[in-house]
């Protein structure tokens, strides 16, 4: 694999340098209004929307790693949102070692629930995670290592398809069961929060917030080109050529195994920091994030943005947030029928998503239609 | 794995309790035996309602001394009312009015009392608490009552209340009430009575002066799985305040630790069925949401996440039913079932015709798609009905347990689910095999264009397919509707477990599904005593994750080129 620059990897790929490009321009004027313009004058961005928009640019950084594997590889996880929220407990544990004495029963170590169930000691899978440097690292290892596992048992079983999906589902259904359980040391129910601050930021200020958004802008940005890059190199057509004919490209002599695990953990590695900076602008995690509704929605983001593009993924994502924010105050009984019939519309009028819509009308407006062969449309089943 | 619904309204220990039913029995014999010297004699009639009477005026006296005269003579008088007075007084509840000093039998009410007449029982109405005078005992009156109940009732005519008699004296049996007992357990010709009987009798002697009969004691005790029994034996090794054991001599010890430890053996062997009856019934209600899985993925290849919308449809239905016929809620059960079936079912068929038709061929986006349709599904029912639980009554032939024994007792609701889950399984079954129908989903399953090639109207034959395999969703709904809350987050406890199910047990194969349902109920309740309800759920889930990497295609794979498809 030759090395190439972000701007080698990016050429020819417009709706990626779409993205980025207004993820720039987003992340650097919501930042300035944000912080420069004073809270009366009526271009001044609150800090609610600020946060709010970090979150979705989580939610779009899932996206994009559902993507990775369910696009251009072929196996679609029920159970992505798993990864997330390991990573989101991951940092969440480095956030509450941060607390400190600061707790409402001020134990210098334990944390308030531990001290609340009259544990004396710290369990040993929390040592370490005073240090920012263990947790940052645990964030990508913790998910990698379960889809390594996981995913390392079911494709060398050649276990594909439905069973593939299903058995996802019930492994982010058993962590979640697990998660609850207050024995288990992560806050049970109530999971993990109260946090102060990060790094010695103060997660309540206002510039911290800022920080946190752009960071999660730069992660989503840096997520996207990375993924790029893994698709266009030799691995990426590869795997591509795994997800149109799976046998074939195993007797071609590709150990399609590895592949697939390949790709499997680096997206597990991306949603792990997807959930990473989603904790700290949310404040709270908790079992609920595991559970399997959660990882179906995902699925549907990235349907509705359509699969297969990456920055589809990314912008169905943030749709899709937009639209549930929207209803969910303004009209809530109405959201999951919206939720629902978007899932019926996406999945039977819309099979290449809003990008694949989009395509299409725009060939229907050229003619004759173009004839430039897109590797990424390639038929999926 | 959801956890096992636990039975709502009827506790699993309750024993099969109808008061109404053998209270009338009861109220019939003793009328019957009773009525014979009235009409022969209505002289005599009178007479024992002056005896009542006066026993009655003498109960209300002041003194101790009157008051034990007075349940001397009522013993005597031969009326029905006596041990119902008799009871009255040693609870408590027997009093008499200040107002005219009438004797009465008080009903504690949330606000005053109501009475009943003594002599007669008949109802007098409600009063204050400071309208009536509660007849005072000593414990020397107490003891008195205790023995001419028990006597009385050890005569009574009806088996269930001499066995009720005998185990109120189980646990306080006096060396006088032995002999009176004895002589009893000689005439006693119902076998139970006798049993329990020779248990209390075994009770006393275990502690008699004489070796033999406390060695014939302790085999009796052995053989008994009463917790009394079980209680003194083991007290019978324990070592007393002086570091002497209970039980002085070694032979009998030896012989009631080998009495106990056959008891400890039989409880565990109880035990274990009683954990393989809870993971039987877990079984079923997994087999009734998994086989209509079995059929819409298993036979269509449609992963319909709104199965389990499917039967809260039919669960809601039960609760409409019992709406419509709040007076008859065991017809309205029965009632429901076949509108269970048809709801579910027609709003299958609508599913299939207006979404799926579109993505046969499709599995990851029939999944996605009926993702969306159980979602506006349960939000559907949030808007018509309410976001909160309905409560659904069960049948009252539903609710108590079927007592074995002590350690062993089958709750009825459970056991007409095992009986109902089996029954629908096997009415499936011959459908697919027996009908034409059955012939026809089969042939679409195996080869689609060569079904259609003979002519077979495949569209007709999917929709129908869809149609019977969520109306089974349906009938499983109103099962469930008697085990756990109805609400609108039904369903998605069970979607999961349903697809285990179906995925462990081998895709297009309800044999397979009848296995793995039953397995994995059983499999979850054994492993619930060590590792916990939620824990033994995830030990499952797990287990199953890795036997999927074992074997992909379930238990019992589908064989030859259909399944390579």
């Amino acid at each position: 694999m030759e090395r190439r620059s972000v701007i080698a990897v990016l050429a020819g790929d417009r709706g990626g340098q779409a993205l980025l490009g207004s993820l720039a321009v987003v992340s650097v004027v919501v930042a300035f209004l944000n912080l420069a313009v004073p809270a009366s004058s009526a271009l001044h961005v609150s800090s609610y929307t600020v946060t709010l928009l970090g979150k979705y640019f989580c939610y779009a950084l899932l996206a994009v790693s559902l993507d990775l594997v369910w696009g251009y590889c072929g196996i679609l996880s029920l159970g992505h949102a798993a990864f997330f929220a390991l990573g989101g407990y991951a940092m969440g544990m480095y956030l509450m070692r941060e607390i400190g004495t600061r707790g409402v029963y001020g134990n210098p170590i334990l944390p308030d629930f531990m001290v609340f169930m009259n544990w004396k000691h710290l369990p040993w899978y929390w040592y370490g995670f005073d240090h920012f440097w263990f947790a940052a690292l645990m964030v990508l290892a913790v998910p990698a290592l379960l889809a390594l596992v996981f995913g390392w048992l079911a494709f060398r079983s050649r276990v594909t398809g439905v069973y593939l999906s299903i058995i996802t589902q019930a492994l982010t259904y058993a962590l979640m069961l697990a998660f609850f359980r207050n024995e288990m040391g992560f806050g049970g129910n109530n999971g993990l929060t109260d946090f102060k601050d990060l790094i010695g930021f103060n997660l309540q200020s206002n510039p911290t917030q800022v920080g946190l958004f752009v960071a999660s802008a730069v992660a989503l940005a840096l997520g996207y080109v990375l993924s790029r890059y893994v698709v266009r190199s030799k691995l990426g057509a590869v795997v591509t050529a795994v997800r149109d004919g799976e046998s074939r490209a195993r007797f071609l002599g590709y150990r399609v195994e590895h592949y697939k695990l390949w790709v499997f953990v680096f997206s597990a590695m991306l949603a792990g920091v997807a959930g990473a900076l989603y904790v700290p602008q949310i404040g709270i995690i908790n079992p609920s994030e595991f559970s399997p509704l959660n990882s179906i929605e995902l699925v549907v983001w990235v349907a509705v943005g359509g699969r297969g593009t990456l920055y589809g993924a990314a912008l169905g994502a943030i749709l899709v947030n937009y639209a549930k924010s929207y209803f969910t105050a303004a009209l809530p009984n109405v959201w999951l029928f919206a939720l629902g019939g978007l899932f019926v519309v996406v999945t039977v009028l819309l099979p290449r998503g809003l990008i694949g819509l989009g395509r299409q009308l725009r060939r229907r407006r050229q003619s004759p239609p173009p004839v430039v062969p897109q590797r990424t449309e390639e038929q999926m089943e | 794995m959801e956890p096992m619904p636990t039975s709502k309204r009827c506790s699993p220990d309750r024993v099969s309790g109808r008061p109404g039913w053998w209270l009338t029995l009861v109220l019939a014999v003793a009328a019957i035996v009773w009525l014979p010297p009235a009409h022969a004699a209505p002289a005599d009639d009178t007479a024992t309602a002056a005896a009542l009477k006066a026993a009655l005026t003498g109960l209300s006296r002041a003194g101790f001394n009157d008051k034990k005269a007075a349940v001397d003579n009522l013993e005597q008088v031969r009326s029905p009312r006596r041990v119902v007075i008799l009871k009255a007084l040693m609870q408590g509840n027997l009093c008499y009015r200040k107002s005219d000093h009438r004797v009465v039998i008080t009903k504690e009410l949330s606000d005053g009392f109501q009475l009943y007449a003594a002599d007669t029982g008949e109802k007098l109405g409600k009063v204050g608490m400071r309208a009536v005078h509660t007849i005072v005992i000593n414990n020397d009156i107490r003891i008195a009552l205790r023995n001419k109940i028990a006597e009385l009732s050890l005569a009574d005519p009806n088996p269930d209340v001499r066995l009720g008699a005998v185990r109120d004296m189980l646990n306080h049996m006096t060396p006088a009430m032995a002999k009176r007992l004895r002589q009893y357990e000689a005439k006693e010709t119902d076998g139970a009575v006798r049993r329990l009987m020779d248990i209390a009798l075994a009770l006393v002697d275990s502690s008699s002066p004489d070796k033999s009969a406390r060695l014939a004691a302790v085999k009796v005790l052995g053989e008994s799985m009463d917790p009394a029994a079980h209680n003194r034996l083991a007290q019978m090794l324990q070592k007393g305040d002086d570091g002497d054991y209970r039980e002085s001599d070694p032979q009998v010890r030896a012989a009631a630790r080998a009495a106990l430890q056959s008891i400890r053996d039989k409880e565990e062997f109880y035990s274990v069925l009683q954990t393989s009856y809870f993971g039987l019934t877990l079984g079923s209600v997994l087999l009734l949401a998994g086989i209509g899985l079995a059929i819409t993925f298993g036979v269509m290849g449609v992963i319909n996440m709104a199965h389990g919308e499917m039967m809260m449809l039919g669960a809601y239905t039960t609760y409409v039913m019992q709406l419509i016929m709040p007076d008859d809620i065991g017809t309205s059960i029965i009632v429901a079932i076949p509108a269970a079936f048809l709801v579910s079912g027609l709003v299958g068929i609508l599913i299939e015709r207006s979404v799926i038709r579109f993505l046969y061929g499709r599995p990851l986006e029939t999944l996605l798609a009926t993702f969306g349709i159980s979602l506006i599904l349960q939000q559907l029912v949030r808007t018509v009905f309410s976001p909160l639980n309905q409560d659904v009554q069960s049948p009252s032939w539903m609710s108590g347990a079927l007592q074995i024994n002590s350690a062993l007792s089958l709750t009825y609701n459970r056991l007409y689910i095992v009986g109902f889950a089996l029954v629908v399984f096997l009415a499936l079954l011959l459908v697919l095999k027996k009908t034409t129908l059955g012939l026809k989903v089969r042939a679409v399953s195996q080869n689609r264009s060569m079904a259609k090639a003979m002519g077979v109207r495949t569209e007709w034959v999917d929709a129908l397919t869809f149609g019977l395999g969520s109306g089974i969703a349906g009938i499983a709904g109103v099962a469930l509707s008697q085990l756990t809350n109805v609400g609108p987050n039904l369903g998605q406890h069970y979607i999961i477990d349903s697809f285990m199910v179906v995925v462990f047990g081998g895709v297009g194969n309800l044999w397979g599904t009848l296995v793995s349902a039953l397995t994995l109920g059983v499999a979850d309740k054994f492993l619930e005593p060590w590792a916990g309800a939620v824990l033994a759920k995830v030990v499952v889930l797990v287990l199953l994750i890795l036997f999927i990497q074992k074997r992909p295609r379930g238990l019992f794979p589908q064989k030859g080129r259909v399944a390579e498809g």
